[in-house]
């Protein structure tokens, strides 16, 4: 039971006991006493299995990992699940990585068996490292957010559920890294992973005009359209949408509730390939487009599993040894891609907004 | 409690990765909100689309932010997720728990919400998904209480136009390879600046991240406005003993090492490593890839990024080069200068919604690095300006000036 067991707190006892500005508690009072005593000493790592790697400090002392997927989203009594199983074999030690994995941080070897067979034995997948797919980053979806596109969370599972082997065991040239953001806002680092989905507007923002003027700042929604497709509207004490200038980017939503660009038959998924955080080799790289739009069908989204399937084993064919996505691509040329793929080359694929110039060719030297 | 057929979201309790659904089952067996949530995510999935109203403004007394308000646009039907309030709050440094911490947060979020949390936000947050308005108070007591030991207090993280929650990738507590210590970074950043966090005074958001090396495992370069990535200045240690080792597990050194070095500077005659370190960028390809034998040495620092921003609205930018090496040793008070300077130039110039990325492109590099008191160096840029307008004041051209006076009285060219 918590602090405060079952009891909950009045209004009036919160005055009292509420302090502000205290910040998160200090981490070092919950990391396992073998990190602790070699912190910033640690000398080397080996990955033992997809799921189990070992760190060796410089005094010869190792601390294992063990990887276990999540939904991100967890019930109290999951967590609650899985703080028993951490008492019982990492002295209640574990953290989570990035990309929302648990890490079951054990410090005795003899445990780390029993504990993978536990995990085992109660359903956890285990797995996520080294040269192969980790768990998806995503956003909300419909589960929480106001302006998704899409469901993020059902896609994600149906995703994971086809490509779980690349979880669990099989290895790919190099890491591959998958996201997800519900809308064009793309909360999580879409735009620079391996394969990510995109979900996306493709109609123009209905306004409503009796609420616009009364709900938002006209200059305000002006301001908001990178395409300068909205502009006054005097008569109706609104604003107009020019349709061939929007993008349906759905800024002007973001700033003002009057604009509607959902739509259940024109809201779907759009597919980016070849993105990179990190610097090794070359440096980021931004994910691109290639498939510009697949309508949602839920509850599993067939053709987007599909299409992110094709391109991931298209990628554990062709690419060299630690090419990344984006190195392969880079490296065969994108008319090479399309044409391996079979992925159908649109207009969509054409930057005409920001990135134009950088992105045409320049060069008759290419592919056939 | 009213119990929904689910038929579309049962599929997604089949199939070998972890389930979303049956989480929020679990969490509805006992809990009308997480019951109703239920409820409205199998009516958006017959329907094709969500019902989660835009924003409201809600909160807990002296913050204006770190709850995101939520309401659901179909409470007739739904009447339990009618509030439905997001409560962000604030991670340790590295996202490293004890059991005894976590029991404490899901018995905070079980009594006062749905009993559903996120393990973890995209900034980086804990999430208790779900609440009304009269808990916020209550919830803040309790995560915050004086009654409580330290290490059971937290507090709400940022949202909205402030400083959003910093975040760390798990650096020297668990990794051979981080240049300084990202989580006490993050953890002196984060404290800091609390008011930054908690009362939205920016003209947009704002993150840091906390990167131990060019891995970048916490994604810094590309979620923060501000990526400190971690770097070192002296050569890579080589063992050749461990090179050996590493070839005879069956790694071809010349072609998964030698020749993927992006500036060709490593060399292997089938005895001896060797590595021309001044050419080297240190981007970790070959330590990763032989991590035995490889490691780096001397002084250690952070490059410090500056500027990226997802696509929304003009497109996106990964984060600019702009201290190509700070040292960051506690308190790291280079680095919390450095923000407060870009703050208050950011603030001074920027419109609603701009982040410091697009302001740099729109009042020009120079403007944001005479702010913060930032020479320019060639570290900065992939390559210089391709076309011939540019921007002269008065004394550059006066510098120009006095060298050519200079080379005149010596007879010397100065390049």
């Amino acid at each position: 039971m918590g602090f405060y067991g079952d009891r909950k707190i009045t209004a009036e006892e919160a005055k009292k006991l509420r302090e502000t500005d205290i910040g998160p508690p200090y981490f070092r009072d919950f990391l396992p006493p073998v990190i602790k005593k070699n912190y910033g000493r640690w000398k080397e790592h080996d990955i033992l299995t997809p799921g189990l790697m070992v760190h060796t400090a410089e005094s010869g002392d190792k601390i294992w990992t063990v990887r276990v997927a999540t939904p991100r989203i967890m019930a109290t009594d999951t967590v609650r699940e899985v703080c028993d199983i951490a008492d019982k074999y990492c002295d209640g030690h574990l953290r989570w990585t990035s990309r929302n994995n648990i890490e079951f941080l054990v410090s005795e070897e003899k445990k780390v068996e029993p504990l993978q067979k536990e995990l085992k034995d109660r359903g956890f997948l285990m797995g996520g490292i080294g040269p192969r797919i980790s768990n998806i980053v995503h956003t909300q979806g419909w589960v929480h957010c106001h302006g998704a596109a899409t469901d993020a969370s059902g896609i994600v599972k149906s995703v994971m559920d086809e490509l779980a082997d690349y979880f669990t065991t099989k290895e790919l040239p190099n890491k591959l890294r998958l996201a997800l953001a519900c809308c064009p806002n793309m909360c999580g680092a879409v735009h620079c992973s391996d394969i990510a989905i995109v979900a996306i507007h493709t109609i123009v923002p209905k306004v409503d005009h009796d609420k616009l003027g009364k709900i938002c700042e006209i200059p305000t929604a002006i301001a908001s359209c990178p395409t300068k497709a909205i502009s006054p509207y005097p008569e109706k004490k609104s604003v107009k949408i020019k349709d061939e200038k929007c993008m349906y980017c759905g800024n002007c939503f973001t700033v003002c509730p009057a604009f509607d660009p959902f739509d259940t038959e024109r809201d779907g998924c759009a597919i980016v390939v070849g993105g990179k955080i990190n610097c090794l080799r070359t440096p980021t790289k931004f994910a691109r487009l290639v498939v510009p739009f697949i309508s949602n069908r839920p509850p599993r989204w067939p053709k987007v599993v599909a299409t992110i399937k094709h391109i991931v084993e298209l990628y554990a064919k062709h690419a060299r040894k630690h090419e990344r996505v984006g190195e392969w691509i880079d490296r065969i040329g994108w008319e090479r891609f399309f044409k391996l793929s079979g992925i159908t080359f649109t207009y969509q694929c054409i930057d005409d907004f920001t990135f134009m110039r950088e992105t045409l060719r320049n060069a008759s030297t290419f592919k056939w | 409690m009213k119990k929904y057929e689910t038929p579309l979201l049962d599929e997604l309790e089949k199939g070998p990765f972890p389930s979303f659904v049956k989480e929020i089952k679990r969490a509805a067996a006992k809990n009308v909100m997480a019951n109703d949530e239920l409820g409205q995510l199998e009516y958006s999935y017959k329907t094709n689309r969500g019902y989660w109203k835009h924003g409201g403004i809600v909160g807990v007394l002296g913050y204006g932010g770190g709850i995101i308000g939520r309401y659901s646009m179909l409470p007739e039907m739904f009447p339990e997720v009618k509030f439905f309030h997001t409560v962000r709050v604030n991670q340790p440094s590295g996202w490293f728990y004890t059991t005894e911490v976590l029991r404490e947060l899901t018995d905070i979020c079980d009594k006062y919400g749905s009993g559903i949390m996120n393990f973890h936000g995209s900034t980086g947050d804990i999430i208790f998904l779900g609440t009304t308005t009269e808990n916020l108070e209550p919830i803040f007591a309790e995560l915050t209480s004086h009654e409580k030991p330290r290490h059971l207090r937290f507090d709400l993280g940022g949202s909205g136009s402030a400083l959003r929650t910093p975040s760390a990738c798990n650096g020297p507590a668990r990794c051979e390879w981080t240049n300084y210590d990202t989580l006490e970074a993050c953890h002196q950043i984060t404290h800091e600046f609390q008011d930054e966090i908690h009362r939205p005074a920016f003209n947009y958001k704002f993150k840091f991240k906390f990167a131990g090396c060019a891995c970048d495992c916490v994604g810094s370069i590309a979620r923060s406005d501000c990526s400190v990535i971690g770097t070192w200045k002296g050569p890579i240690l080589i063992d050749q003993d461990a090179v050996k080792w590493h070839e005879k597990k069956g790694m071809n050194i010349q072609k998964e090492i030698v020749d993927m070095c992006p500036t060709e500077c490593i060399s292997y005659d089938g005895k001896e490593l060797k590595i021309d370190n001044d050419e080297c960028v240190r981007c970790m390809h070959c330590i990763a890839k032989m991590h035995h034998a490889l490691k780096p040495s001397g002084e250690r620092g952070a490059t410090i990024c500056i500027g990226n921003k997802a696509p929304i609205v003009i497109g996106t930018i990964i984060s600019h080069v702009i201290i190509p090496f700070m040292k960051m040793e506690p308190p790291f008070t280079e680095l919390k200068e450095l923000g407060r300077k870009i703050w208050d130039w950011w603030d001074e110039h920027s419109k609603p919604r701009e982040r410091v990325g697009e302001l740099i492109e729109f009042q020009g590099m120079r403007s944001f690095l005479e702010a913060i008191g930032v020479e320019p160096i060639p570290q900065m840029i992939k390559e210089p300006r391709r076309d011939p307008f540019f921007f002269f004041k008065d004394e550059d051209i006066m510098r120009v000036k006095e060298i050519e006076k200079e080379e005149k009285r010596t007879g010397k060219f100065i390049f």
